[in-house]
């Protein structure tokens, strides 16, 4: 694989090269954070490495911005999630939030920093108008989306339609499993649900457990059609995993866990460029074990000339000739994974010839 | 050097292809362009401002206005505002190019500046003591503002209150004043030194122009000011000018809900804002003559410690 070239995860890997930055260097690294909404998660790392004097004066308030914005949406958080579970209260349904959000109200490392366009949350199938009425009381409700959209999200997707807050625009995105009905992988949503762990003080509300937690973060990301932010969510699983690593028998359960679950393939790649783009301490006797998930040599080789492009950040200056073919191609091939071909192809025929020709604000 | 020395085709010949780096109040900008309009926008408007060698340059904001690739753009000419390429708007008529850069400039700094409490006010400052002048549109507050500037007044700025969130002092943006409808012929009427560029038609905004920074404002561009007064002006036809004081605790809600980044702030933008509130007098300013009302804010600066009401 090409080393990265991006100055975002160089920092990552090694703090310590900002003091080699020439004023150039901080205006592209500020540029390319920004893109990839990582300015707020650098600057507690900065601070932390001893690293502040060695931010010039003009670049400082970048981080200081970013950091305070950063503050806001955490106390934001908690306080969404507070008003979601007050709203499902009656309905007597375990309610088990998801990725960011679970990251701040469980208090782990994956927190810091974190910046969030929406609240993603876990609940059981069996009842989805009852959730859906439920949140609607509270002010939830479906914007902005076609038609067709709509459609596509309750039909096939295994979620509801993204739900905007009225007065606060605050987004949820309600699940039922983590990935469609429709995958070719469909992991059980009720094994999930079976190990998810209460969080301190706040009663009636869980999150997955920390293998759980993990897989499902990487499943996400090798099964998202669209990476805007693919080094943000590979910094959290980054932090993640540094986090449960330290525990030694984390990593055993991590793979057997994965096995289980049958999400193997996705470790393996998150795995793969999480050591690529952030030197994430992940021991050689993993990667041994999960040798036997990886894809055969050549759609390894072509897999890794799309992630590695993919996963940078979304900016001019990360990009090369392939970098848009190779979005392109994890579009795609996103959505081959997601469903199979009697409903894909129909489905890129209108995102590609009729979607455009309509006013969607969010896509599917 | 300042972009008045350089040469016309040298600024196009730039802005066409690395673009200018631009110094204004606390930002530094790098603005590349290919449309005439925001060229000839620059050259009108920003003479006075400093240009930044590429090399030594480290930009705050990476934007562009440019036409969009589109084949619709070939039927109807049209312009996009990117901010390091993200487009924020949706394209505009290539007519109001000019304004959509100052428009664009504006959302970059209040989305992303927050560390200052940014209040939606134009502010002017006279003998150290600014006054802040948050109105909604169509309160006369740019009509105002020009007129004062051009009657020796600092222009702070027209539209972004910049209170510095440590010292709680207010940062000077002597960026263009924007101009609306009537008042484009009313500054021009009230002062022949005034310059206002070419004006856009049809705008969000009506018909909009700018009208150019006073060199004195641009020249003192770093140099800060404290909270004299907060005034909110209304012009109404026909009114007897009136400067009335207002209550301090509806003031302060009233610039909560109107600064762009309040409540991200959290506890210390109460602690700034009331700080701020504290120092500053607080009126109700009624007016229908623009000659009046400048009498009335220069009789306010002669006696800034004397007559400042209180609660």
């Amino acid at each position: 694989m090409r080393a990265p070239t991006d100055l975002v995860s160089l920092v990552f890997r090694n703090p310590d090269a900002v003091r080699r930055f020439s004023v150039d260097d901080w205006d592209l690294l500020i540029r390319q954070a920004r893109q990839a909404g990582l300015i707020g998660r650098m600057h507690p790392l900065l601070l932390q490495k001893g690293l502040a004097d060695a931010i010039p004066s003009a670049a400082r308030w970048h981080f200081e911005a970013a950091s305070a914005l950063a503050d806001k949406q955490q106390i934001a958080v908690r306080w969404e999630v507070g008003q979601i579970r007050a709203a499902l209260a009656g309905l007597n349904i375990p309610l088990i939030v998801l990725k960011g959000a679970a990251y701040v109200i469980a208090s782990l490392p994956a927190a810091r920093g974190r910046l969030f366009n929406d609240i993603d949350i876990l609940v059981p199938r069996n009842q989805p108008a009852a959730v859906e009425s439920a949140l609607m009381l509270a002010g939830w409700h479906a914007v902005g989306l076609s038609d067709y959209d709509q459609r596509y999200y309750r039909r096939w997707m295994h979620e509801l339609p993204p739900l905007q807050h009225v007065r606060r625009a605050t987004v949820i995105d309600v699940h039922h499993a983590i990935l469609p009905d429709t995958a070719r992988y469909h992991p059980d949503s009720a094994k999930l649900r079976s190990r998810a762990v209460a969080v301190d003080g706040l009663p009636g509300i869980h999150v997955l457990a920390a293998e759980d937690r993990i897989l499902h973060s990487a499943t996400h990301l090798f099964h998202d059609g669209e990476l805007p932010h693919g080094l943000r969510d590979l910094t959290d699983l980054d932090l993640l995993l540094r986090d449960a690593g330290a525990d030694r028998d984390f990593w055993l359960r991590l793979t057997t866990r994965a096995d289980e679950l049958q999400l193997t393939r996705s470790l393996f790649y998150a795995l793969r460029y999480l050591r690529h783009f952030l030197d994430t301490p992940v021991p050689d006797s993993v990667m041994a074990t999960l040798d036997a998930a990886a894809p055969n040599r050549v759609t390894l080789a072509l897999m890794d000339r799309i992630f590695t492009r993919v996963l940078a950040p979304d900016h001019a200056s990360c990009a090369d000739a392939f970098t848009s073919a190779a979005r392109l191609a994890a579009f795609v091939r996103a959505h081959w994974l997601r469903m199979p071909v009697h409903l894909l192809i129909p489905h890129l025929f209108h995102k590609a010839f009729i979607s455009p020709y309509q006013r969607t604000p969010k896509a599917a | 050097m300042k972009l008045l020395q350089l040469s016309p085709a040298d600024l196009r010949e730039r802005l066409r292809n690395t673009g200018i780096w631009l110094r204004t109040g606390p930002f530094s900008l790098h603005v590349q362009s290919r449309v005439e309009s925001v060229a000839k926008g620059l050259t009108d408007l920003y003479g006075q401002f400093e240009v930044r060698d590429a090399r030594e340059a480290f930009a705050d904001f990476h934007v562009a206005v440019n036409p969009p690739s589109s084949l619709r753009s070939w039927l109807r000419p049209q312009v996009k505002f990117s901010f390091d390429g993200v487009e924020p708007f949706k394209p505009l008529p290539l007519d109001q190019a000019y304004p959509m850069l100052e428009w664009g400039l504006n959302w970059c700094i209040s989305s992303h500046a927050h560390h200052y409490l940014i209040i939606h006010a134009a502010v002017v400052e006279k003998n150290g003591l600014a006054a802040i002048l948050p109105a909604p549109p169509g309160s006369g507050k740019s009509t105002l503002t020009a007129g004062l500037v051009l009657s020796g007044w600092r222009l702070l700025s027209d539209e972004l209150t910049l209170i510095d969130r440590k010292t709680g002092l207010i940062h000077a943006l002597p960026r263009p004043v924007s101009l609306k409808n009537e008042s484009i012929p009313l500054i021009r009427a009230f002062s022949p030194d005034a310059f206002i560029n070419r004006a856009s038609h049809d705008t969000a905004k009506g018909t909009v122009a700018h009208m150019r920074p006073p060199k004195a404002s641009v020249r003192r561009q770093h140099e800060p000011a404290r909270p004299g007064w907060v005034i909110f002006p209304k012009w109404t036809a026909g009114a007897t000018t009136e400067l009335q004081p207002r209550s301090k605790a509806q003031t302060f809600m009233f610039l909560a809900r109107n600064a762009f980044n309040y409540s991200l702030i959290g506890a210390e933008g109460f602690r700034v804002g009331t700080a701020l509130i504290e120092q500053a007098a607080c009126y109700d300013f009624r007016y229908s003559q623009l000659d009046e009302a400048i009498a009335v804010f220069d009789r306010l600066a002669e006696a800034p410690a004397l007559d400042r009401p209180g609660n």
